[in-house]
């Protein structure tokens, strides 16, 4: 279960989303990556990390390079429905939590002045 | 490590079950599906009308930055049991995904803490998975569009 929660992690940002993508279709380097995003080259270096750590890219070594390349099988997971409409409304009930909090904080506040 | 929001959604049946703890007491919770002030805030939507009572009715629209309304929600009210319970429909308007009825169940398990149960019924099984694959198809096409944004740049 932690396993597939660090993948939906992973492809919550919309950077490494674009990246996946890229890379749906070719074997690029970080190099040939990177050059493909306005971000510094040491971000994507890590998004890479990332998104090779939760097992969506694989990494070949080829030459003196380094490849990645779309892990077909983990990425099959991702589309198993169930897990992107978990993480709206784990989402939206996140912000609903945050904005009651506040509310909450901000009673207790003026609860403290009307008593002084 | 316990995920706060769980979905039990089986297989060939038209319903689904959403649950969540919160770090709230019950009445917050119930409070920010019950009030405008609230609800506009955490679901990001303009709540046209609420009217949080037995038989009462609400409608939600949803616009982009530049104002271009994007979605159009409605429903009817049928119960509103303070602190309890709700139960109401809710459909997306020009969607094909019918209307589908909601029971939420509110409860408190300490001063602080509370659980939300989302029992959600479907017009058929198709309906449920259909709606169901939204997020996912949202979010591919949030990075496609991004893609075309970097590629576009290049060019």
């Amino acid at each position: 279960m932690n396993l597939r929660r660090d993948v939906f992690q992973a492809i919550a940002d919309p950077t490494r989303r674009a990246i996946l993508l890229l890379l749906a279709s070719q074997t690029l380097t970080a190099g040939a990556v990177a050059a493909n995003f306005d971000t510094a080259r040491p971000t994507v270096s890590k998004h890479l990390a990332i998104l090779t750590e939760c097992e969506l890219l694989k990494q070949e070594q080829s030459g003196r390079e380094i490849y990645y390349h779309i892990n077909a099988k983990k990425m099959k997971q991702v589309a198993d429905f169930i897990e992107p409409f978990r993480q709206m409304w784990d989402e939206r009930f996140n912000k609903l939590e945050s904005v009651m909090k506040a509310y909450q904080q901000k009673n207790k506040e003026n609860g403290a002045k009307d008593k002084n | 490590m316990e995920l706060k929001t769980k979905i039990n959604a089986e297989d060939g049946r038209q319903d689904l079950v959403i649950t969540r703890e919160f770090d709230l007491p019950v009445e917050l919770v119930f409070k920010a599906y019950t009030e405008t002030e609230f609800l506009e805030q955490w679901m990001g939507t303009k709540v046209l009308k609420l009217e949080s009572k037995t038989h009462g009715s609400y409608s939600f629209e949803t616009s982009d930055p530049k104002r271009n309304v994007l979605l159009k929600m409605n429903g009817t009210i049928h119960l509103v049991d303070v602190n309890r319970k709700i139960v109401r429909t809710f459909e997306m308007e020009n969607s094909p995904f019918g209307i589908q009825m909601e029971v939420y169940d509110f409860e408190k398990i300490t001063e602080d803490t509370s659980k939300l149960t989302i029992h959600n019924i479907y017009e058929s099984v198709d309906k449920r998975d259909q709606l169901m694959q939204l997020p996912f198809k949202q979010g591919l096409n949030m990075a496609h569009s991004r893609l075309e944004d970097v590629m576009g740049k290049l060019k």
